[in-house]
Protein backbone atom coordinates (compact mmCIF):
# COMPACT_ATOMS: atom_id res chain seq x y z
CA UNK A 1 0.00 0.00 0.00
CA UNK A 2 1.24 3.13 -1.18
CA UNK A 3 1.55 6.11 1.78
CA UNK A 4 0.35 3.77 4.19
CA UNK A 5 1.13 5.69 6.96
CA UNK A 6 -0.09 9.27 5.88
CA UNK A 7 -3.30 7.56 5.11
CA UNK A 8 -4.08 5.82 8.40
CA UNK A 9 -2.99 8.64 10.03
CA UNK A 10 -5.72 10.75 7.97
CA UNK A 11 -8.05 7.67 9.09
CA UNK A 12 -7.17 8.30 12.47
CA UNK A 13 -7.51 12.17 12.58
CA UNK A 14 -11.07 11.61 10.90
CA UNK A 15 -11.83 8.95 13.57
CA UNK A 16 -10.86 11.54 16.32
CA UNK A 17 -12.74 14.44 15.26
CA UNK A 18 -15.66 12.89 14.10
CA UNK A 19 -16.08 11.75 18.01
CA UNK A 20 -14.97 13.90 19.25
CA UNK A 21 -18.61 15.14 21.04
CA UNK A 22 -18.12 12.17 22.53
CA UNK A 23 -14.84 13.04 24.50
CA UNK A 24 -16.04 16.45 24.82
CA UNK A 25 -18.72 15.50 26.76
CA UNK A 26 -16.71 12.60 28.47
CA UNK A 27 -13.83 15.48 29.61
CA UNK A 28 -16.42 18.28 30.88
CA UNK A 29 -19.18 15.08 32.67
CA UNK A 30 -22.14 16.94 30.56
CA UNK A 31 -22.69 13.19 29.52
CA UNK A 32 -24.43 12.84 33.48
CA UNK A 33 -26.89 15.81 32.76
CA UNK A 34 -29.88 14.79 32.58
CA UNK A 35 -33.13 17.10 33.22
CA UNK A 36 -34.94 17.67 36.82
CA UNK A 37 -38.20 19.30 35.91
CA UNK A 38 -40.13 20.61 38.71
CA UNK A 39 -43.31 18.87 38.92
CA UNK A 40 -45.24 21.44 41.17
CA UNK A 41 -44.44 24.02 43.37
CA UNK A 42 -45.30 24.73 46.88
CA UNK A 43 -48.29 27.30 47.31
CA UNK A 44 -49.76 25.18 44.19
CA UNK A 45 -52.21 21.81 45.33
CA UNK A 46 -50.01 18.76 44.99
CA UNK A 47 -52.23 15.64 44.91
CA UNK A 48 -50.43 12.50 45.87
CA UNK A 49 -50.13 11.22 42.19
CA UNK A 50 -50.99 12.58 38.83
CA UNK A 51 -53.93 11.37 36.85
CA UNK A 52 -51.69 8.16 36.10
CA UNK A 53 -48.76 6.49 37.73
CA UNK A 54 -45.53 9.10 37.33
CA UNK A 55 -43.65 6.33 35.14
CA UNK A 56 -46.47 6.27 32.55
CA UNK A 57 -46.62 9.95 32.99
CA UNK A 58 -43.16 10.46 31.98
CA UNK A 59 -43.26 8.15 28.57
CA UNK A 60 -46.76 8.66 27.06
CA UNK A 61 -48.11 11.99 28.72
CA UNK A 62 -48.42 12.64 25.09
CA UNK A 63 -50.60 9.85 24.31
CA UNK A 64 -53.01 10.44 26.99
CA UNK A 65 -53.13 14.44 26.30
CA UNK A 66 -53.49 12.90 22.20
CA UNK A 67 -56.57 10.53 23.83
CA UNK A 68 -57.80 13.71 26.01
CA UNK A 69 -57.89 16.08 23.11
CA UNK A 70 -60.05 13.79 20.48
CA UNK A 71 -62.70 12.25 23.01
CA UNK A 72 -63.55 16.48 24.21
CA UNK A 73 -63.32 17.87 21.04
CA UNK A 74 -64.88 14.90 19.17
CA UNK A 75 -66.87 12.99 21.58
CA UNK A 76 -67.69 15.78 24.04
CA UNK A 77 -66.61 13.09 26.40
CA UNK A 78 -64.69 15.90 29.00
CA UNK A 79 -64.64 14.07 32.58
CA UNK A 80 -61.83 11.57 33.01
CA UNK A 81 -61.84 8.70 35.86
CA UNK A 82 -58.23 8.12 37.26
CA UNK A 83 -57.52 4.35 38.17
CA UNK A 84 -58.36 4.52 41.83
CA UNK A 85 -61.33 6.45 41.26
CA UNK A 86 -60.61 10.00 41.36
CA UNK A 87 -62.26 12.48 38.67
CA UNK A 88 -60.72 15.02 36.32
CA UNK A 89 -61.58 17.53 33.86
CA UNK A 90 -59.42 16.61 30.61
CA UNK A 91 -58.25 19.71 30.02
CA UNK A 92 -54.61 20.64 29.34
CA UNK A 93 -54.84 24.30 30.37
CA UNK A 94 -57.47 23.66 33.43
CA UNK A 95 -55.88 20.41 34.70
CA UNK A 96 -52.49 19.67 33.99
CA UNK A 97 -51.48 23.12 34.36
CA UNK A 98 -52.84 23.78 37.84
CA UNK A 99 -50.44 21.15 39.58
CA UNK A 100 -47.45 21.72 37.17
CA UNK A 101 -48.19 25.75 36.69
CA UNK A 102 -44.54 26.14 35.52
CA UNK A 103 -44.43 25.72 31.81
CA UNK A 104 -40.42 26.24 31.79
CA UNK A 105 -39.63 24.43 34.47
CA UNK A 106 -42.30 21.73 34.11
CA UNK A 107 -42.57 20.98 30.13
CA UNK A 108 -39.80 23.20 28.58
CA UNK A 109 -36.88 21.50 30.41
CA UNK A 110 -37.44 18.12 29.15
CA UNK A 111 -38.84 19.15 25.70
CA UNK A 112 -35.67 21.36 24.99
CA UNK A 113 -33.02 18.05 26.56
CA UNK A 114 -35.06 15.76 23.86
CA UNK A 115 -34.57 18.14 21.28
CA UNK A 116 -38.85 18.13 20.98
CA UNK A 117 -38.45 21.74 21.10
CA UNK A 118 -42.30 23.65 21.36
CA UNK A 119 -45.05 21.48 20.98
CA UNK A 120 -47.77 23.75 18.64
CA UNK A 121 -50.06 22.78 21.73
CA UNK A 122 -49.00 26.61 22.97
CA UNK A 123 -49.64 28.04 19.69
CA UNK A 124 -53.43 28.38 21.29
CA UNK A 125 -53.41 26.80 24.32
CA UNK A 126 -52.68 29.34 27.14
CA UNK A 127 -49.72 28.64 29.44
CA UNK A 128 -50.40 29.67 33.05
CA UNK A 129 -49.06 33.45 33.77
CA UNK A 130 -45.65 33.22 35.69
CA UNK A 131 -45.14 35.24 38.89
CA UNK A 132 -42.18 38.12 38.16
CA UNK A 133 -42.39 37.64 34.40
CA UNK B 1 -88.81 -0.11 41.12
CA UNK B 2 -89.01 -0.84 45.09
CA UNK B 3 -86.05 -1.13 47.27
CA UNK B 4 -86.41 -3.10 50.54
CA UNK B 5 -85.04 -2.46 54.22
CA UNK B 6 -81.77 -4.94 53.95
CA UNK B 7 -80.75 -3.31 50.38
CA UNK B 8 -81.33 0.21 51.61
CA UNK B 9 -79.29 -0.77 54.84
CA UNK B 10 -76.61 -1.84 53.15
CA UNK B 11 -76.48 1.29 50.33
CA UNK B 12 -76.38 3.49 53.16
CA UNK B 13 -73.76 1.87 54.81
CA UNK B 14 -71.47 1.62 51.67
CA UNK B 15 -72.19 4.93 50.70
CA UNK B 16 -71.28 6.20 54.38
CA UNK B 17 -68.07 4.12 54.16
CA UNK B 18 -67.25 5.50 50.86
CA UNK B 19 -67.24 9.41 52.13
CA UNK B 20 -65.42 8.56 55.62
CA UNK B 21 -63.24 6.70 53.75
CA UNK B 22 -62.38 9.21 50.84
CA UNK B 23 -62.25 12.32 53.63
CA UNK B 24 -59.37 9.90 55.54
CA UNK B 25 -57.09 9.28 52.64
CA UNK B 26 -57.66 12.67 51.24
CA UNK B 27 -59.14 11.46 47.71
CA UNK B 28 -62.32 13.52 47.36
CA UNK B 29 -61.88 15.09 43.61
CA UNK B 30 -60.75 18.92 44.57
CA UNK B 31 -60.58 18.86 48.04
CA UNK B 32 -56.81 19.18 48.40
CA UNK B 33 -57.28 22.96 47.50
CA UNK B 34 -60.07 25.58 48.05
CA UNK B 35 -59.41 27.55 44.61
CA UNK B 36 -58.64 24.87 42.28
CA UNK B 37 -61.61 22.59 41.02
CA UNK B 38 -60.87 19.71 39.00
CA UNK B 39 -63.84 18.56 38.07
CA UNK B 40 -66.76 21.34 37.04
CA UNK B 41 -69.31 21.89 40.08
CA UNK B 42 -72.35 21.98 38.39
CA UNK B 43 -73.27 18.93 36.00
CA UNK B 44 -73.31 19.52 31.80
CA UNK B 45 -76.27 20.90 30.27
CA UNK B 46 -77.52 18.34 27.94
CA UNK B 47 -80.15 18.73 25.11
CA UNK B 48 -81.05 17.00 22.01
CA UNK B 49 -81.43 20.11 19.60
CA UNK B 50 -80.48 22.88 20.87
CA UNK B 51 -81.65 26.48 19.72
CA UNK B 52 -81.78 30.03 20.47
CA UNK B 53 -84.61 32.19 19.77
CA UNK B 54 -84.00 36.35 19.40
CA UNK B 55 -86.68 38.87 20.66
CA UNK B 56 -86.13 41.56 18.36
CA UNK B 57 -88.80 44.05 20.66
CA UNK B 58 -86.47 42.90 23.70
CA UNK B 59 -82.93 43.67 21.99
CA UNK B 60 -84.41 47.05 20.54
CA UNK B 61 -85.39 48.08 23.85
CA UNK B 62 -81.54 49.10 24.71
CA UNK B 63 -79.64 51.38 22.17
CA UNK B 64 -76.13 50.83 20.90
CA UNK B 65 -76.06 47.66 23.44
CA UNK B 66 -73.57 44.70 23.11
CA UNK B 67 -73.16 43.34 25.89
CA UNK B 68 -73.88 40.21 24.36
CA UNK B 69 -71.36 40.62 21.61
CA UNK B 70 -68.63 41.59 24.34
CA UNK B 71 -69.26 38.76 26.78
CA UNK B 72 -69.00 36.16 24.56
CA UNK B 73 -65.74 37.97 22.64
CA UNK B 74 -64.33 37.96 26.29
CA UNK B 75 -64.88 34.43 27.04
CA UNK B 76 -63.27 33.02 23.35
CA UNK B 77 -60.78 35.04 23.12
CA UNK B 78 -61.88 36.60 20.53
CA UNK B 79 -59.60 39.23 18.84
CA UNK B 80 -59.92 42.50 17.89
CA UNK B 81 -58.84 43.66 14.71
CA UNK B 82 -59.25 47.48 13.42
CA UNK B 83 -59.14 46.50 9.32
CA UNK B 84 -62.70 44.50 9.07
CA UNK B 85 -60.69 42.67 6.27
CA UNK B 86 -58.98 40.86 9.35
CA UNK B 87 -62.15 40.69 11.32
CA UNK B 88 -62.82 37.46 13.34
CA UNK B 89 -66.91 37.34 15.11
CA UNK B 90 -69.04 35.11 16.69
CA UNK B 91 -72.03 37.39 17.48
CA UNK B 92 -72.30 40.47 15.74
CA UNK B 93 -74.47 43.44 14.75
CA UNK B 94 -76.28 42.89 10.62
CA UNK B 95 -79.35 45.57 9.93
CA UNK B 96 -83.19 43.69 8.56
CA UNK B 97 -82.06 44.03 5.07
CA UNK B 98 -78.78 41.98 5.41
CA UNK B 99 -80.11 39.54 8.14
CA UNK B 100 -82.91 38.85 6.15
CA UNK B 101 -82.59 39.55 2.56
CA UNK B 102 -85.59 37.69 1.31
CA UNK B 103 -87.79 39.61 3.69
CA UNK B 104 -86.92 43.19 2.67
CA UNK B 105 -88.86 45.38 0.94
CA UNK B 106 -89.07 48.95 0.20
CA UNK B 107 -91.83 50.45 2.45
CA UNK B 108 -90.84 47.65 5.51
CA UNK B 109 -92.24 48.32 8.78
CA UNK B 110 -90.53 51.43 10.16
CA UNK B 111 -89.42 49.23 13.60
CA UNK B 112 -87.14 46.82 11.32
CA UNK B 113 -85.88 49.15 9.04
CA UNK B 114 -82.14 49.57 9.30
CA UNK B 115 -82.54 47.91 12.66
CA UNK B 116 -79.71 45.92 14.24
CA UNK B 117 -80.22 42.12 14.60
CA UNK B 118 -77.78 39.86 16.88
CA UNK B 119 -76.33 37.60 14.30
CA UNK B 120 -74.31 34.38 14.94
CA UNK B 121 -73.68 30.77 13.57
CA UNK B 122 -77.14 29.15 12.90
CA UNK B 123 -76.17 25.68 14.29
CA UNK B 124 -77.94 24.49 10.79
CA UNK B 125 -79.78 21.26 10.73
CA UNK B 126 -78.44 20.75 7.40
CA UNK B 127 -74.95 22.54 7.51
CA UNK B 128 -73.25 23.36 3.95
CA UNK B 129 -70.21 24.20 5.92
CA UNK B 130 -69.54 20.53 7.29
CA UNK B 131 -71.00 19.15 3.77
CA UNK B 132 -67.44 20.69 2.01
CA UNK B 133 -64.74 20.48 4.99
CA UNK B 134 -62.20 17.84 3.31
CA UNK B 135 -60.60 17.42 6.75
CA UNK B 136 -63.81 16.65 8.67
CA UNK B 137 -63.05 19.73 11.29
CA UNK B 138 -66.18 20.77 11.45
CA UNK B 139 -69.08 18.74 11.86
CA UNK B 140 -72.51 18.60 13.44
CA UNK B 141 -72.76 16.76 16.90
CA UNK B 142 -75.61 13.86 16.73
CA UNK B 143 -76.47 14.43 20.37
CA UNK B 144 -77.51 18.51 20.14
CA UNK B 145 -77.28 19.16 16.80
CA UNK B 146 -74.28 21.51 17.35
CA UNK B 147 -72.09 22.67 14.69
CA UNK B 148 -68.80 22.00 16.12
CA UNK B 149 -64.60 22.98 15.17
CA UNK B 150 -61.70 21.16 15.66
CA UNK B 151 -58.92 23.42 15.30
CA UNK B 152 -56.16 20.68 15.56
CA UNK B 153 -57.69 19.59 12.19
CA UNK B 154 -58.15 22.66 10.06
CA UNK B 155 -55.66 22.94 7.18
CA UNK B 156 -57.44 26.55 6.39
CA UNK B 157 -58.80 25.63 3.10
CA UNK B 158 -61.62 28.44 3.80
CA UNK B 159 -64.62 26.47 1.83
CA UNK B 160 -66.50 26.43 4.83
CA UNK B 161 -66.56 30.58 4.64
CA UNK B 162 -67.46 29.64 1.09
CA UNK B 163 -70.29 27.62 1.86
CA UNK B 164 -71.40 29.26 5.21
CA UNK B 165 -74.58 31.49 3.83
CA UNK B 166 -74.81 33.48 7.04
CA UNK B 167 -71.15 34.64 6.77
CA UNK B 168 -70.43 33.32 10.48
CA UNK B 169 -67.25 31.72 9.65
CA UNK B 170 -63.84 33.76 10.10
CA UNK B 171 -60.30 33.02 8.84
CA UNK B 172 -57.24 33.72 10.84
CA UNK B 173 -55.04 35.47 8.64
CA UNK B 174 -53.16 37.33 11.50
CA UNK B 175 -51.96 35.84 14.78
CA UNK B 176 -54.76 36.54 16.64
CA UNK B 177 -52.84 36.71 20.26
CA UNK B 178 -51.73 40.67 20.48
CA UNK B 179 -55.06 41.54 19.19
CA UNK B 180 -57.00 39.48 22.35
CA UNK B 181 -57.13 42.25 24.98
CA UNK B 182 -57.93 40.11 27.72
CA UNK B 183 -56.72 36.84 27.35
CA UNK B 184 -59.47 33.80 28.95
CA UNK B 185 -56.93 31.41 30.37
CA UNK B 186 -59.65 28.69 30.23
CA UNK B 187 -60.58 28.39 26.84
CA UNK B 188 -57.76 28.36 24.23
CA UNK B 189 -57.10 31.18 21.51
CA UNK B 190 -57.03 30.50 17.89
CA UNK B 191 -53.19 30.48 15.68
CA UNK B 192 -52.81 31.60 11.83
CA UNK B 193 -54.66 29.90 9.42
CA UNK B 194 -57.45 28.73 10.99
CA UNK B 195 -61.42 29.57 10.47
CA UNK B 196 -63.37 29.99 14.19
CA UNK B 197 -66.79 30.67 14.65
CA UNK B 198 -69.88 30.49 17.19
CA UNK B 199 -69.80 27.13 18.84
CA UNK B 200 -73.31 27.50 20.67
CA UNK B 201 -70.91 28.20 23.92
CA UNK B 202 -70.45 23.94 24.67
CA UNK B 203 -67.72 24.90 26.72
CA UNK B 204 -70.13 26.59 28.96
CA UNK B 205 -72.53 23.71 28.64
CA UNK B 206 -70.13 20.90 30.01
CA UNK B 207 -69.82 23.01 32.83
CA UNK B 208 -73.65 23.45 33.47
CA UNK B 209 -73.93 27.05 31.90
CA UNK B 210 -75.72 29.39 29.55
CA UNK B 211 -73.95 30.55 26.51
CA UNK B 212 -72.30 33.99 27.44
CA UNK B 213 -74.39 35.99 25.02
CA UNK B 214 -77.68 34.73 26.70
CA UNK B 215 -76.41 35.79 30.27
CA UNK B 216 -74.82 38.61 29.44
CA UNK B 217 -78.07 39.90 28.44
CA UNK B 218 -80.24 42.22 30.94
CA UNK B 219 -83.19 42.16 28.71
CA UNK B 220 -83.59 38.57 27.76
CA UNK B 221 -83.27 38.92 24.39
CA UNK B 222 -81.67 35.88 23.89
CA UNK B 223 -83.18 32.74 24.78
CA UNK B 224 -81.27 29.01 24.75
CA UNK B 225 -82.79 25.85 24.80
CA UNK B 226 -83.80 22.75 23.80
CA UNK B 227 -86.42 22.30 21.06
CA UNK B 228 -86.93 18.86 21.48
CA UNK B 229 -88.27 19.50 24.82
CA UNK B 230 -91.56 20.49 24.68
CA UNK B 231 -91.36 22.30 28.03
CA UNK B 232 -88.86 24.53 27.28
CA UNK B 233 -88.70 28.17 27.14
CA UNK B 234 -87.61 28.05 23.01
CA UNK B 235 -90.79 25.58 22.26
CA UNK B 236 -92.93 28.15 24.07
CA UNK B 237 -91.68 31.23 22.56
CA UNK B 238 -92.24 29.74 19.33
CA UNK B 239 -95.40 28.05 19.40
CA UNK B 240 -96.71 32.10 21.38
CA UNK B 241 -95.29 33.98 18.98
CA UNK B 242 -93.81 34.49 14.77
CA UNK B 243 -90.38 33.94 14.01
CA UNK B 244 -88.20 33.82 11.23
CA UNK B 245 -85.42 32.54 9.89
CA UNK B 246 -82.75 33.32 7.91
CA UNK B 247 -82.45 32.57 4.25
CA UNK B 248 -84.78 29.53 5.05
CA UNK B 249 -85.38 28.65 1.26
CA UNK B 250 -81.28 27.66 1.27
CA UNK B 251 -82.59 24.29 2.72
CA UNK B 252 -79.89 24.67 5.53
CA UNK B 253 -82.18 24.50 8.56
CA UNK B 254 -80.98 27.49 10.96
CA UNK B 255 -81.78 27.04 14.26
CA UNK B 256 -81.74 30.56 15.40
CA UNK B 257 -85.03 31.90 15.44
CA UNK B 258 -86.05 35.40 15.02
CA UNK B 259 -88.82 36.97 17.26
CA UNK B 260 -90.48 40.17 14.91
Amino acid sequence: MYNSGKILLGILIFLVLFTSPFWYSMATGNSKYYPDPVIATKGIPQLDQCVMPGAYMRESHMILLDEWRDEVVRNGDRLYTAEDGRQFMKSLSNTCMKCHYNKVEFCDKCHDYMAVGQPDCWNCHVEPKQEGI
Amino acid sequence: MGIDRRKFLTLAGVSALTVIGNKVSGVVPGANSEDVMFVPDKPALTGSRWAMVFDARKCLEEKNCTKCIEACHKVHNVPQFDNPKDEIKWVWKENFENTFPTQEFENVTEQLKDKPFIVMCNHCDNPPCVRVCPTQSTWKREKDGIVMMDMHRCIGCRYCVAACPYGSRSFNWRDPRPFIKETNPEFPTRTRGVVEKCNFCADLLAKGKLPACVTACDKGALVFGDLEDPESEVRKLLKDRFAIRRKPALGTNPQVYYLV
